[in-house]
């Protein structure tokens, strides 16, 4: 089947996969990014349990790391709302209402970010300003890395919303069922961000 | 249109709902950390209710309950396969090696390499 035959099921389910190729290569893409977060995960776990009891290397307490579970929860929430505000965009898009839609698409960029300025602003300037970058330790390093890997999934999804819902939307006025398709395969992504901090966010903030 | 219509007010009313849910569990996080369950029990409770958390929202957020396309199903089933064979990586890695394996394979190494001498040496290259 050529590629061209395959992008034509933009709306209507593929006799095959059962579903708009949009979708399925959203939950592949998803699969993708599964594994990456998981190898990560699973080298935080390798780390934490061979981390010697005392020295340099050994794990840190939350206080020592300057983790706040007040600000992780925080954060938390922030997601949580953002992903209902996602999923409600869909929604509206489904009963005909863009201006509605829009409005949930502007609050979902707005509490991402929010998420990065409390990120930025209240736990990596403090932790860079006291000289504990990613080079410090084991600790700092993954901690840095996980958490700035999704941040960077953050401010992708923001750029692809904040698309969709300045310039995107022209899609609307010609196959509004198209629009809305894009706009599911966008909430998928913006789901599993916020599903990847519900695993951070015990992991790091509660932990010890 | 009108069935579509209340088929969206049923979801929306599930978006709520998951909602409430998510929020009452991430606090309900919060409070199991602060108990001593003791042992590796508190980091279980935590995972639990994150699993439960992530079941809601890959359920009811990104559609899943509702999903009937073989296609997505193949690709979770798989990567669930690859995801839990990743996961024990660091948890076989955290054991010792069985007792069996001692009088096989490593009964090629010399006497040194046995036991916690052994392993330390090993370590060390």
């Amino acid at each position: 089947m050529s590629a061209g035959a395959l992008l034509s099921y933009t709306v209507k389910p593929h006799p095959v996969t059962g579903v708009y190729s949009g979708k399925l290569g959203t939950w592949l893409f998803l699969a993708s990014e599964v594994m990456l977060f998981g190898a990560l995960f699973s080298a935080y776990v390798l780390l934490r349990v061979g981390a010697p009891h005392e020295g340099a290397a050994a794990w840190p307490t939350h206080e020592q790391a300057g983790l706040s579970w007040k600000i992780g929860g925080f954060n938390t929430l922030v997601l949580i709302i953002s992903s209902v505000t996602m999923v409600m965009a869909w929604a509206s898009l489904k009963t005909g209402d863009l201006a509605k839609g829009r409005m949930f698409l502007a609050l979902t960029v707005a509490l991402a970010l929010l998420f990065i300025v409390v990120k930025l602003v209240f736990e990596y300037m403090p932790k860079l300003n006291a000289g504990h970058g990613p080079w410090h330790n084991n600790f700092f390093g993954i901690y840095f890395t996980l958490t700035g890997l999704h941040a960077l999934h953050i401010i992708g999804g923001v750029i692809v919303i904040g698309y969709f819902l300045l310039f995107g939307h022209k899609l609307w006025y010609k196959n509004p069922e198209y629009y809305t398709n894009r706009i599911e395969c966008t909430g998928l992504y913006w789901h599993f961000v916020d599903l990847v901090w519900i695993f951070l966010f015990p992991v790091l903030y509660l932990m010890n | 249109m009108g069935d579509a219509h209340a088929d969206i007010s049923k979801h929306v009313r599930a978006y709520i709902g998951v909602f409430v849910a998510l929020a009452i569990a991430t606090v309900v996080t919060v409070a199991a950390s602060t108990v001593n369950f003791g042992g590796h029990w508190n980091m279980i409770v935590a995972l639990v209710i994150a699993l439960f958390k992530a079941s809601l929202v890959a359920a009811i957020f990104m559609h899943l309950k509702w999903e009937k396309s073989v296609g997505i199903w193949w690709t979770l089933g798989i990567c669930a396969i690859f995801f839990v064979a990743l996961m024990s990586l660091p948890v076989l890695t955290s054991h010792d090696l069985p007792a069996e394996s001692h009088q096989g394979t490593w009964d090629v190494l010399p006497a040194a390499a046995h036991g916690e001498a052994g392993h330390a040496k090993a370590a060390g290259h």
